[in-house]
């Protein structure tokens, strides 16, 4: 298309009509522009992959690839972390009788309670997740299946969702708020910890539920519709909750700046996970004072209100615990994974080098066959 | 020449009527006007019209079919904009382009349709627009105007009714032709007589022939015959005539000229033939990874989604899984197609516009005496010249000058012209005052004959200063100046000129010599004009004294069989004294005469006037009629021309060679000229083991003398059927035979029988084993079946290269035509793809421009593969994680730009700038050249080995952050593991990933690719944290779903460690492989490269 078109206007130049100017006067020098540009002469620099440059390459890859990941790997290692599974799919689990009745319209509450040791003092602040796995939040229809207006608090979208939120968008007719399968399959379980004293005292651990949402969501994304004065209720008047929800978006916490649609839980489960086995935020543990730990060595129960069924789906539920340290949670995998490339780096260099002086090419221009 | 024409008629015309100075006759015709409409498109119909043409192309439809289906809600994986966008850009650049195109095609139009003309309306003459210019009007022309229309020729200011023409517009040919009208009309001189011309013409539909008219006149109850004689044709210049008057026969689009203007056909490259194949085979991988995901989403609808189904329920169409797999299927093709992406074709467009360029601005392919630089007519076919194995090539005008300079002439059987370079004296001409003082001669006796008064010399002369087409101009007294149609013509009669046979001047009856200063006017006969069958030309001129002889010249084959027998023994001399010449590789014309008695004339005279009444056959009627009147000749002689090289042909050839491309030569010279040629330019030499010539004249015979060549690689058989065999062998050994270089010769006629479907297999292996070929006395026909013949049997590119209208069937047929903007008229440079001046500039074209075109070209195809596929193919082991949900890795507005910002400029700025080694290395190394020959850039395998690469990325860039970032955690506790963090880190990651591979592809690094490449990383940033701005979102919340993660994503160290990460894993395979090949086997260009640093 654009070949045929350059030719045929280099072309009008022979049209009867063009040449008038052509058929007359002196015909002054094509001899076309002395530049760099247009000789091809630019002024570059032509790199060259050689011995000279390509291994010291794979060495200084090597050595720096190296101690990251030592330090990686060690940084990771003084990690402390705890899992639990509390779905209850086994016969002894504590569990076990919740996890067989719950389901999303069971009306009373199961409550179940499993205990654990822990082994070694948590130091610093604690962070306390609940992870689900084989939960599919990656789905393309579940992806897209919100109104971000919505949350955002635009008034028309909190009466009028978007198709998107299809087939949680309306209620009763009444507009779901919020809508959509995200937000309708928000995550119900409520879990408490509890520290067993050595003389058998529980003593609840207070868990912070601030501050475990990205700023940027809590403050510019999420938004209660009509701003933070208001009384929730009369805002969202005139919508349904989700269908599997207990309770309304305006009940979810006593505290005005964590209720709504602003309420952090509901602002960690909206940011949908990359993978089907995932973690999310839950609690924050903080760190006391600097005499004590935050979590001392021994016994402790995890009291679960059991609300959220996995098991028709085979998925499962887990508590975390753990501390963070400047490059995040544990993460052996980035400290193995950066000493082995740099090792691999640096043996490529060595039998690169090796390889280059049995039998490499290493006379230049002395054999150019013409 | 001008973009094709539309105009529609209702029906094929069969012929055509036309009545002067009638215009409600020619109205029922309806005969197009004078109005003529090259542009294609109007205001309203641009839109439509443009839009239509442009989604015939394959991968623009296909794009559309994408976008619809993104519009069904059940399978959109992806906002319809992803694909819009692309599309709409591409769309528009080339609708901006075909505009502008358009734009200045109404310009010229309207300048030309607004011209002003005179035509005669009801009596008087009045001003018209050329656009109002009818079929059947007159129109008065003057002298240095454009001819309005095709007109006939009524009568000019002239005497005789002549006029001069230029046709330079027409055919390129710059000298003056003449026109004549009919003695009729010719007295219609002024206004009046002609407004009451009411003659009827009668004559063949329009056509695209510009030498032949075929027509009738009927006035005054008579019949007149038409020819191109009586036409004046659009686009053609009247010249040295006051003025004239013609009545429109043809006119706008009608007209010859615009009836020549088609579009040739479109030439496609191999690369372009591979890419489709490519591209069908992407089609198809594509396919396969939509059913393999399709049967992963079945599945897994079936296992897990329909448990899953409290949370997610499906779609309301869908009610099992098959049918989800099915939409899943084309929900894949949407998010998968960017492995074929809509911007390869017109990036492909762009580098081979770029490479066109700068061939167009190449100072060294710039010709300073013509004032010609080289041009690259075509765009499509750049990277071909790297990859030329085959040259054919015509001689005169492409190897030689095609400056004749008359050298030898043998008379009556004596030869002069011989000479000794130590005595060598330029001939004084000063005794005559009409004399071309640039004429040289070294031949003392001639001079001395024609001063005896030797009557067969002066006869000689005197048939050279008569038997010719030339015009002379002669602008004050004693200079005169020849225009000649063809160089040989002009340098025979300027030979006759210094000699004392001065041509002065030419009327239609008359011709005017001054002989030995005596002027004597000779009474024109008839003109037996030449052509490429006859090869000869005739002029029957009456002298004063009233004697009637018949002059010829022409091919010597020709004329010798047609001499009187009593010539026998001068023809035998005579026959010597051409080999002699050919042999030092000079065009040789044989001269004879006859004298005809006043009956003899008069009865031919009749025979050819019916001949040219004749309605049909006209012209081989008029042949035979020829054919008749010359026999019998006495033979006066024959002249020696000689044609320089040009200047470094012989080192072209032999570079050429170097880099392994075969040349062949065609030409229309006769066998010994032609192979004197061959030594001269080196195709030839005498280390030769061999030169075969094959000179058969029947089927037999050829076969025979092929198979004989064949044998000649055997010592037992050395017996070999040939003539005036030049360095003939001894007996080769048997070693010498294979290691021996051999060159082949084939004349005309036994390549008439070589190139029959049963021996050309043969004829092609035994002239492919040859180093040189040479073939000669081949018509134009032929030089195109040689050309198709190599096309056919040898997967090779070949490249035909020519300078006169005998070489336009070989331009067209080959792969690639260059056309040699030389002496013999514009032909063959408006039927090829490149032209220059020089055939020295065809080893910069293939050796310089060629080879980084193609280099530049296969660089840019592999890394396009492999960018798309890096990109694309993270999407489908994602699948295997999200439920095969056709959920996308990227930001959808990352998808969008990734091909048209994110990572097109830098490829383009290596696809048009790159190099691997300086253009004067090219030159000293042709072997450089042999990649592009044997097609080792670019083929299937590379193309594996980039989709090989790329799926290879696509698996670390998933991998990598999915390992990483599937447990870790922020620094301040909250999990990465987001799928927008994902997404950010993944997208950031391939896009430095592909930069830094851009980095280590380019070669050749100017600011434009600094630029561009620093310039894509900082806009992927810039737009990256612009999509994900608070400002976007606060108006588009809904569409700008990633708002903040860009923040949130890049400042974790975890996210760049695993970055750093994903792009060492990526490349230091690649960088190790590199290292390994260039070590270990080093590559030509990459020795060279090095040694230059």
């Amino acid at each position: 298309m654009m070949a045929s078109g350059y030719s045929a206007k280099e072309e009008d130049g022979h049209l009867p009509g063009a040449s008038g100017a052509a058929g007359s006067g002196v015909a002054k020098s094509k001899k076309p522009d002395n530049t760099a540009f247009k000789q091809q002469r630019l002024p570059a620099w032509q790199p060259i992959l050689t011995a000279g440059t390509v291994l010291p390459a794979f060495f200084v890859i090597g050595l720096i690839f190296i101690p990251i990941g030592i330090g990686l790997y060690v940084t990771s290692n003084n990690i402390k972390e705890f899992e639990i599974d509390y779905t209850g799919a086994d016969m002894s689990s504590p569990c076990f009788n919740c996890s067989q009745s719950s389901s999303w319209n069971s009306t009373w509450p199961c409550r179940c309670s499993i205990a654990f040791t822990l082994d070694q003092p948590f130091e610093s602040n604690v962070f306390m997740y609940y992870g689900l796995s084989n939960f599919y939040q990656n789905h393309r229809r579940y992806v897209k299946s919100r109104d971000d207006s919505q949350l955002n608090g635009d008034k028309s979208s909190l009466k009028n969702p978007s198709k998107e939120c299809e087939p949680y968008r309306t209620s009763d007719n009444k507009p779901i708020a919020p809508c959509g399968a995200i937000a309708n399959s928000l995550f119900n379980d409520t879990l408490e910890l509890f520290y067993i004293d050595p003389n058998g005292t529980r003593t609840q651990i207070p868990l912070m539920k601030k501050g475990i949402a990205w700023w940027t969501d809590k403050h510019v994304k999420f938004r209660n519709p009509g701003g933070t004065n208001l009384n929730l209720s009369t805002v969202f008047q005139g919508t349904a909750k989700p269908v599997n929800w207990h309770k309304s978006v305006y009940e979810l916490d006593a505290d005005l700046e964590n209720n709504g649609f602003i309420n952090e839980d509901f602002i960690v489960w909206m940011r949908t996970a990359a993978l089907p086995t995932f973690r999310k935020l839950y609690r924050i543990i903080q760190k006391k004072s600097n005499m004590t730990p935050t979590l001392p060595r021994g016994n402790y129960t995890l009291d679960i209100t059991y609300n959220y069924p996995v098991l028709s789906f085979e998925g499962r539920k887990r508590m975390i615990l753990s501390t963070i340290s400047w490059m995040g949670g544990k993460n052996p995998f980035l400290g193995l994974a950066y000493i082995t490339v740099g090792s691999v780096c640096f043996f490529l260099g060595v039998v690169l080098l090796i390889i280059h002086h049995k039998y490499g090419n290493r006379n230049n221009s002395a054999d150019i066959p013409n | 020449m001008i973009g094709s024409v539309f105009y529609f008629s209702i029906s094929p015309e069969e012929e055509r009527k036309v009545r002067a100075n009638d215009r409600e006759y020619n109205e029922k015709f309806q005969y197009a006007n004078n109005c003529i409409m090259t542009s294609k498109y109007n205001i309203i119909t641009f839109l439509p019209v443009n839009l239509f043409e442009q989604f015939q192309e394959v991968a623009n439809t296909y794009f559309l079919f994408l976008l619809i289906l993104q519009l069904i809600p059940q399978i959109s994986s992806l906002s319809w904009f992803t694909t819009i966008v692309p599309l709409v850009l591409v769309l528009s650049i080339t609708a901006v382009k075909d505009a502008t195109d358009d734009y200045f095609r109404h310009k010229s139009d309207n300048q030309v349709n607004n011209r002003q003309s005179q035509v005669l309306i009801n009596g008087t003459l009045q001003n018209e627009k050329w656009m109002n210019v009818r079929v059947g009007d007159i129109i008065r022309l003057e002298n240095n105007q454009f001819v309005a229309a095709d007109l006939l020729l009524l009568s000019s200011s002239e005497p005789h009714g002549l006029c001069y023409i230029e046709t330079a517009e027409l055919d390129g040919e710059t000298n003056m032709k003449v026109r004549q009208s009919l003695p009729v009309t010719s007295e219609l001189g002024d206004p009046n007589s002609l407004a009451q011309f009411d003659g009827e013409v009668i004559c063949e539909p329009p056509n695209n022939k510009l030498d032949r008219f075929c027509g009738t006149l009927y006035w005054r109850e008579n019949k007149y015959g038409l020819s191109n004689q009586n036409m004046l044709l659009r686009g053609c210049v009247l010249r040295n005539t006051e003025s004239c008057y013609g009545l429109v026969i043809f006119a706008g689009p009608d007209t010859k000229l615009m009836q020549n203007s088609g579009r040739t056909k479109f030439k496609r490259t191999s690369i372009d033939r591979l890419m489709n194949t490519l591209v069908l085979w992407i089609f198809g991988f594509l396919v396969c990874m939509g059913v393999i995901l399709a049967i992963g989403n079945a599945v897994w609808e079936k296992e897990v989604g329909f448990l899953f189904q409290s949370y997610l329920p499906w779609d309301p169409p869908v009610d099992n899984f098959l049918f989800s797999a099915f939409l899943a299927f084309w929900s894949y093709v949407i998010i998968l197609n960017t492995v074929v992406p809509i911007s390869l074709y017109v990036s492909v467009e762009v580098i081979r516009l770029g490479h066109s360029y700068f061939i167009n601005w190449d100072r060294r392919m710039f010709c300073q005496r013509r004032n010609t630089p080289a041009e690259a007519r075509t765009t499509t076919l750049n990277e071909e010249l790297g990859q030329v194995e085959y040259i054919f090539s015509d001689k005169t005008g492409t190897l030689t000058q095609n400056i004749m300079t008359f050298n030898k002439c043998s008379i009556n059987g004596h030869a002069y012209g011989e000479w000794e370079m130590s005595r060598a004296q330029r001939l004084d001409f000063s005794f005559n005052p009409l004399a071309d003082r640039d004429f040289c001669f070294y031949d003392q006796n001639l001079l001395d004959s024609v001063k005896l008064g030797e009557p067969a010399v002066h006869e000689f002369f005197r048939l050279l200063s008569l038997c010719h087409t030339v015009m002379s101009e002669e602008k004050s007294e004693g200079e005169l100046m020849y225009k000649a149609q063809s160089p040989d013509e002009g340098a025979l009669v300027t030979a006759a000129r210094n000699f004392g046979f001065v041509f002065r001047s030419r009327t239609p009856s008359t011709v005017t010599v001054q002989e030995l200063g005596r002027s004597v006017t000779y009474a024109l006969l008839a003109i037996l004009d030449f052509n490429n069958i006859r090869k000869r030309m005739s002029v029957i001129v009456r002298n004063p004294e009233g004697k009637i002889r018949l002059y010829c010249k022409g091919a010597d084959t020709l004329l010798f069989e047609r001499l009187h027998p009593c010539n026998h023994d001068l023809m035998n001399v005579t026959s010597d004294h051409l080999n002699e010449y050919a042999a030092d590789g000079l065009r040789t014309l044989v001269l004879a005469y006859r004298d005809l008695s006043e009956q003899q004339w008069e009865d031919w005279a009749e025979r050819r006037r019916s001949a040219e009444r004749a309605a049909d056959y006209r012209e081989d009627r008029l042949a035979a009629a020829y054919e008749e009147i010359e026999q019998d000749m006495m033979l006066l002689g024959a002249t020696a021309i000689e044609d320089k090289l040009q200047e470094g042909v012989p080192e072209t050839i032999a570079i050429l060679s170097l880099a392994n491309i075969k040349i062949w030569v065609l030409t229309g010279d006769k066998q010994e000229t032609a192979v004197n040629i061959g030594y001269s330019c080196k195709m030839l030499t005498d280390d030769m083991s061999e030169v075969f010539i094959i000179n058969g004249h029947t089927v037999q015979r050829v076969r025979e003398e092929l198979s004989g060549e064949q044998g000649g690689w055997h010592p037992q058989q050395e017996e070999k059927p040939q003539q005036g065999s030049p360095p003939a062998p001894a007996l080769p050994s048997l070693l010498d035979s294979i290691s021996g270089e051999y060159a082949l010769v084939i004349s005309g006629h036994s390549l008439a029988h070589a190139l029959e479907a049963d021996m050309e297999r043969e004829f092609l292996d035994t002239a492919c084993a040859c180093k040189a070929v040479i073939c000669c006395r081949v018509t134009p026909l032929q030089k195109a079946l040689v050309v198709e013949l190599v096309k056919k049997h040898k997967k090779a590119v070949t490249l035909a290269i020519g300078d006169g209208a005998n070489d336009v069937s070989m331009i067209k047929t080959a792969h690639i035509g260059v056309g040699i903007s030389g002496q013999e008229g514009i032909q063959a440079v408006l039927a090829s793809d490149y032209s220059f001046s020089q055939f020295r500039f065809l080893q910069r074209l293939l050796l310089v421009h060629g080879r980084w075109s193609y280099l530049r070209m296969c660089r840019f195809l592999c890394y396009f593969f492999y960018k798309n596929f890096a990109f694309t193919m993270v999407h489908f082991w994602f699948g295997f994680f999200c439920g095969f949900s056709a959920q996308t890795v990227y930001d959808q507005y990352f998808i969008t730009l990734y091909n048209i910002v994110y990572t097109s400029l830098p490829v383009l700025a290596m696809g048009i700038f790159d190099q691997d080694v300086p253009e004067q290395r090219s030159l000293e190394y042709p072997k450089l050249y042999e990649p592009g020959q044997l097609n080792l850039l670019f083929n299937k395998r590379e193309f594996f080995i980039c989709i090989a690469q790329g799926i290879y990325t696509s698996v670390v860039l998933f991998c990598v952050p999915y390992g990483v970032l599937s447990q870790a955690t922020r620094n301040d506790g909250i999990p990465l593991a987001d799928y927008q963090t994902f997404a950010v880190t993944v997208a950031t990651s391939l896009v430095i990933v592909v930069s830094v591979q851009i980095a280590l592809d380019t070669g050749y690094w100017t600011a434009i690719n600094h630029f561009f490449v620093w310039g894509s990383l900082g806009a992927y940033f810039t737009i990256l944290f612009a999509m994900h701005s608070n400002i976007l979102f606060s108006i588009f919340p809904n569409q700008f779903h990633f708002f903040g993660s860009a923040q949130n994503t890049l400042i974790q160290p975890v996210v760049w460690l695993t970055i750093a990460l994903a792009t060492v894993v990526c490349i230091v395979p690649v960088l190790a492989f590199r290292f390994l090949k260039l070590d270990l086997k080093p590559q030509l260009s990459d020795t060279v490269g090095l040694s230059v640093f």
